[in-house]
């Protein structure tokens, strides 16, 4: 028998009888593999249904957009693209926010009105029911709306809609709109109505914001993106944005890409947490095949073939945890369109993945092998003297073991490289890996500390049970660190998440003590001021002085007109120095004008001008000072303006130059009135302007029957009740946090397997120690004891160190990456670390269960 | 011709901070053939000097040459090599691989020499008295079956020299004293030195020469007897 052949032999033999065993290994890496396959699986089948439904989602050939309707200009310009395409069918659409009531129910809701032309969609089907209604849209004053906006409204189909001072008959409810995502329905339920009525609504008057898109159906669909590139230059310089299918498209897969990737990301952590499990299980077999691993030394096997025996059974480990994680990934595939179906734009078409199942396969073989290298060089360290002498220690090795460190740094090539393919970026790989390998090696100091601690500073007034269960944490082969980094990186991942969708939702929930406002009144006309203060006063409630807002254009930024940036060829990702972001050029702005600051804005750079400067002082025309304004900073960064850079603006046709004289940073996650440009009181007192107005009204009946005034009274005025806005959101974060932690649970079950792993390593020790103590009196409660304390000081060391990480990771992710802040929330962290100092004293104490079932003296003949 | 020597031989630990001699300067050879008893109360040092012997760990000071090879200039791997060709061993706690059936136990040691094995292992087994017990595990086995069939793994590659520490420890005096047969015939048939380390004076009565150990050092040898 040759070396190789008798390398496997041995490696099979091995494994004869072992599957109890290593259950903790395959299991280990099954839950890896099957949050991985599930994920992957899922993100290609998301990738493919988006592809094939890319022309449903559009609607269209071809879609041109913008937030003001389209000039004589653009009409013209995409008369002309049509004839170019041999002919075309075009359908209007035209999407605003409006207040809506059912006649005859009370309360009102915000809804997203949509008024369509006919002939939209030309691809793709907007199914409803009662079936085929879409197609009987233009005939007459007629509504379809969201399941959700009947239950709002407690109306039923055939009742009467009030949209502005129109009416219609709600003939259905729209089931599937391609495209839509539901969350979307939480913000504002849909309404579609024929556009031939909008007018009549009243809705679009000054200042109101709408979107105004034409869809186009083209007699050669294969001449879209060619004819899109060309007319794509001079129809945004008219302020008119264009998209083709395959745009659309590029761009639902970019969102669902950063989807995917999140997703990827999670799955990654449960296949590492697998990989930590595996380290455990080998360590614990290994420790269990001394005996065995010293016999072959002796008969006469080098260290390297002993090692290439383990290893072989390591990766056929891996292999067979990897087809039952595979197994699992499909079945849990089916689960995740439920999950997710609120956040995606398509009904996915599920079917297997043989790409996700041939990488998951490979990840799991790998990870084992990967993770299996540093417990397997201890197998060098058995000596054949262990069958001689029990008790005999080899000596150290020193420091410096060049295969240890060979194996370290292919574990770290192996994490970053996995990291890498699940991001497809190896930026964001080595990030990620260089994360964990921080987090891992907090933990592995903290257990390191905590040995260290144990031995050093127990007091021996201390009862005895007490001081043996501390001891147990730095004798020789202990399970502290196996066991801190099971429970303290699990902890970790959860404690993470929880604190960043804590502080998210903070942000959104009025405060305790302040009495915020949340009703929030807006497109009011300058007319209708003292009619919704006297609503307000006749109802007993104050309203926020009026808040103006302008809205305008940029004409030009540092002397370059909108036209000129506009027209130049997009980049896909442009650097500063090209100039500003397109969106920053072609957008309307909503402006305001005070001389103080809010308390959701603090000034980062220049100088604020002082109250009333500018009330008599002429500036902005023709030959006068710029006036100054105050640019959030954020929007001056994507103009690539700074302090003292001019922008001139568009007012309703008249020309304003100004000055950027101070940046803000501003609180957007607050339901405040906030805005990207504050002019100086004074120049804009009579410009074409609405207001926007707030109060707080604790009742939420009252509050609805003042809302449905407003409405019935002012049918173009805005009212916003901000509690279901926050109710909303909560909503979301809520359903986003339930899909993140159900894919936690992975990570969690992997977790299982490492502790069941690191428990297992000690279970020989933990045997006849129990037996020992009984041996020489203890009871049943003072072994239990002994177990108790050694699981409770490390649970709680897991759970503090869990919490000081994850307490940093969060910060670093709500302030840099939601811009948010951040507070710690103490009691539900305490609470959560008690939990997991719960699980570590349980887990320690089942352990314990079996040494108190045998007698001791078995234990101690045959153990 | 000596098969084994050893010279000066001298092991010690550290302990607490402070050197433990458990063996000093020893000095003796064995021939070929020989069937030679180390015998010694517990603590004596007997297993440390049979691990040395064996190459199974270096000595602090000294050297053995074991069949012309000096055991003191090899790699642990090196020294893993002259057990496998030159070594057999033999255990009181008999130390069979429990995943092993007992003619896969026999098998390793000419397996591991990419020899082969099943014949040889059959044979080997027909001789201990356990032919139709070879498909058995070693936890399907009594003690005296265990330790029958680790003396057929100990001969199975034709070593040289045999080592047994303490082989009849965990037996009854009956399995034990046939154990010994066995061993003792086998040396005889094969003409491979027994070396048997024991704290039994009527075990090391049935050797040709015995080696008297005590703190550590040789008290008394009745040197080496014709075969």
């Amino acid at each position: 028998m040759t070396g190789p052949a008798f390398v496997a032999t041995m490696a099979r033999r091995e494994a004869r009888g072992q599957m109890r065993r290593l259950w903790p290994f395959v299991a280990a890496v099954a839950v890896g593999v099957g949050a991985l396959v599930a994920i992957n699986s899922f993100t290609e089948n998301l990738e493919d249904t988006v592809r094939d439904q890319a022309q449903a989602l559009l609607g269209a050939d071809l879609s041109f957009s913008s937030s003001r309707p389209f000039p004589e200009r653009a009409d013209a310009l995409l008369a002309e693209l049509g004839r170019e395409a041999g002919g075309a069918r075009s359908a209007r659409v035209t999407s605003f926010s409006a207040m809506a009531y059912a006649v005859g129910s009370p309360g009102s809701r915000l809804v997203q009105v949509a008024a369509v032309e006919p002939g939209y969609p030309f691809y793709g089907r907007i199914e409803t029911n009662p079936p085929g209604e879409w197609d009987r849209l233009g005939a007459g004053h007629t509504a379809l709306v969201d399941p959700s906006l009947l239950v709002a409204l407690d109306a039923r189909v055939g009742d009467t809609l009030a949209l502005g001072e129109a009416r219609f008959q709600i003939k259905g409810a729209v089931t599937n709109v391609p495209g839509d995502v539901g969350v979307r329905a939480a913000f504002g339920p849909r309404v579609f109505i024929p556009a031939a009525f909008l007018d009549e609504t009243r809705l679009l008057v000054f200042g109101s914001r709408a979107r105004y898109e034409t869809f186009m159906n083209l007699e050669a669909p294969a001449k879209a993106q060619a004819l899109a590139d060309r007319y794509r230059p001079r129809l945004a310089a008219q302020r008119v944005n264009t998209r083709t299918v395959s745009e659309d498209e590029r761009s639902v897969r970019e969102s669902m890409g950063d989807l995917g990737r999140y997703l990827g990301l999670v799955s990654l952590v449960a296949v590492l947490l697998g990989g930590l499990g595996v380290a455990s299980a080998v360590h614990a077999f290994v420790k269990r095949r001394m005996e065995t691993i010293a016999v072959l030394r002796c008969l006469g096997a080098s260290a390297g073939r002993v090692f290439a025996i383990y290893l072989i059974e390591a990766a056929a480990m891996g292999i067979l945890g990897s087809l039952a994680g595979a197994a699992l990934g499909l079945a849990v595939q089916r689960l995740l369109p439920r999950l997710l179906r609120d956040f995606l734009p398509v009904d996915v078409r599920l079917s297997p993945s043989w790409s996700a199942l041939a990488v998951g396969l490979a990840v799991g073989a790998v990870v084992a092998v990967l993770f299996s290298l540093l417990p397997l060089l201890g197998v060098r360290d058995v000596s054949p003297l262990v069958l001689l002498r029990r008790s005999f220690d080899p000596p150290a090795r020193g420091r410096r073991d060049p295969w240890k460190a060979v194996a370290l740094l292919t574990l770290a090539a192996g994490v970053v490289g996995l990291a890498a393919l699940q991001t497809r970026s190896l930026r964001a790989g080595a990030v990620f890996g260089g994360v964990i390998g921080l987090v891992l090696l907090a933990l592995w100091l903290a257990a390191s500390g905590l040995a260290r601690a144990a031995r050093r500073f127990v007091p021996g007034g201390w009862p005895y049970v007490w001081r043996q269960g501390l001891a147990n944490l730095h004798r020789p082969a202990n399970q502290t660190v196996a066991v801190l980094l099971a429970l303290g990186f699990g902890a970790f991942l959860l404690d993470t998440l929880f604190l960043v969708q804590h502080n998210l939702l903070r942000e959104l929930r009025p405060g305790g003590s302040e009495a915020k406002p949340n009703l929030v009144l807006f497109d009011i006309q300058p007319g209708q001021r003292a009619s919704v203060a006297t609503a307000a006063r006749e109802s007993g409630f104050t309203m926020t002085v009026p808040v103006p807002i302008v809205p305008m254009r940029i004409l030009s930024v540092k002397g370059v007109s909108a036209t000129t940036l506009l027209a130049r060829p997009p980049a896909p990702e442009r650097a500063r120095a090209a100039g500003p972001t397109p969106w920053t050029i072609r957008r309307e702005y909503r402006s305001t004008y005070r001389d103080t600051a809010t308390s959701s804005e603090k000034l980062i750079a220049g100088a604020a001008w002082r109250k009333g400067e500018w009330r008599a002082r002429p500036g902005g025309g023709p030959g006068q000072p710029p006036l100054p304004i105050s640019l959030e900073s954020g929007v001056a960064e994507e103009l690539g303006v700074a302090i003292g850079d001019e922008i001139v603006w568009d007012v309703q046709g008249l020309p304003l130059t100004t000055r950027v004289a101070g940046l803000r940073q501003v609180e957007w996650a607050r339901f405040e009135p906030n805005f990207f440009v504050v002019f100086p009181e004074g120049p804009l007192d009579e410009a074409p302007q609405t207001f926007l107005t707030l109060t707080r009204i604790d009742d939420p009946s009252a509050r609805a029957r003042f809302q449905r005034r407003i409405v019935e009274s002012l049918p173009n005025v805005t009212a916003v009740d901000l509690s279901q806005i926050q109710q909303a959101v909560e909503g979301i974060v809520g359903r986003v946090a339930l899909a993140i932690r159900f894919l936690a649970l992975f990570s969690l079950g992997a977790g299982a397997a490492v502790l069941a792993g690191a428990v297992a390593a000690s279970r020989q020790q933990r045997l006849r120690e129990s037996a020992l103590l009984k041996a020489l009196g203890a009871t049943r409660a003072q072994v239990l004891r002994v177990a108790t304390a050694e699981y409770a000081a490390l649970g709680g060391l897991a759970a503090l160190a869990a919490a000081a990480l994850s307490a940093a990771a969060a910060w670093a992710v709500v302030r840099y990456f939601f811009e948010a802040p951040f507070v710690l929330p103490g009691p539900p962290l305490l609470a959560m670390g008690l939990g997991v100092v719960a699980l570590a004293v349980t887990v320690g104490l089942l352990s314990s269960a079996e040494a108190l079932r045998r007698p001791p003296l078995e234990v101690l003949r045959f153990e | 011709m000596s098969l084994l020597r050893c010279a000066s031989l001298t092991k010690t630990y550290s302990s607490g901070g402070r050197e433990l001699t458990v063996l000093s300067n020893i000095t003796f050879e064995l021939e070929a053939g020989a069937f030679v008893a180390i015998l010694g109360p517990s603590g004596s040092g007997k297993s440390t000097l049979l691990g040395l012997l064996a190459g199974l760990d270096r000595p602090s000071a000294g050297d053995v040459h074991l069949d012309g090879v000096a055991l003191g200039e090899l790699s642990e791997d090196g020294r893993a090599r002259v057990r496998g060709e030159k070594v057999g061993f033999v255990f009181q706690s008999f130390h069979l691989i429990p995943t092993l059936t007992a003619m896969e136990n026999v098998q390793v040691p000419l397996e591991l020499r990419g020899l082969a094995a099943r014949d040889r292992a059959r044979e080997l087994l027909e001789r201990v008295g356990l032919g139709k017990r070879g498909h058995h595990f070693p936890a399907q086995l009594s003690g005296g079956e265990q330790q029958r069939v680790a003396v057929a793994r100990a001969f199975s590659h034709a070593p040289r020299i045999v080592f047994a520490d303490e082989p009849t420890g965990n037996l009854d005096a009956a399995t034990g004293a046939t154990v010994i047969d066995l061993m003792a015939e086998m040396n005889r048939a094969l003409a491979t030195t027994l070396v048997l380390v024991t704290h039994d004076p009527e075990l090391a009565a049935r050797a040709r020469r015995v080696i008297r150990l005590a703190d550590g050092a040789v008290v008394a040898d009745t040197g080496a007897v014709p075969a």
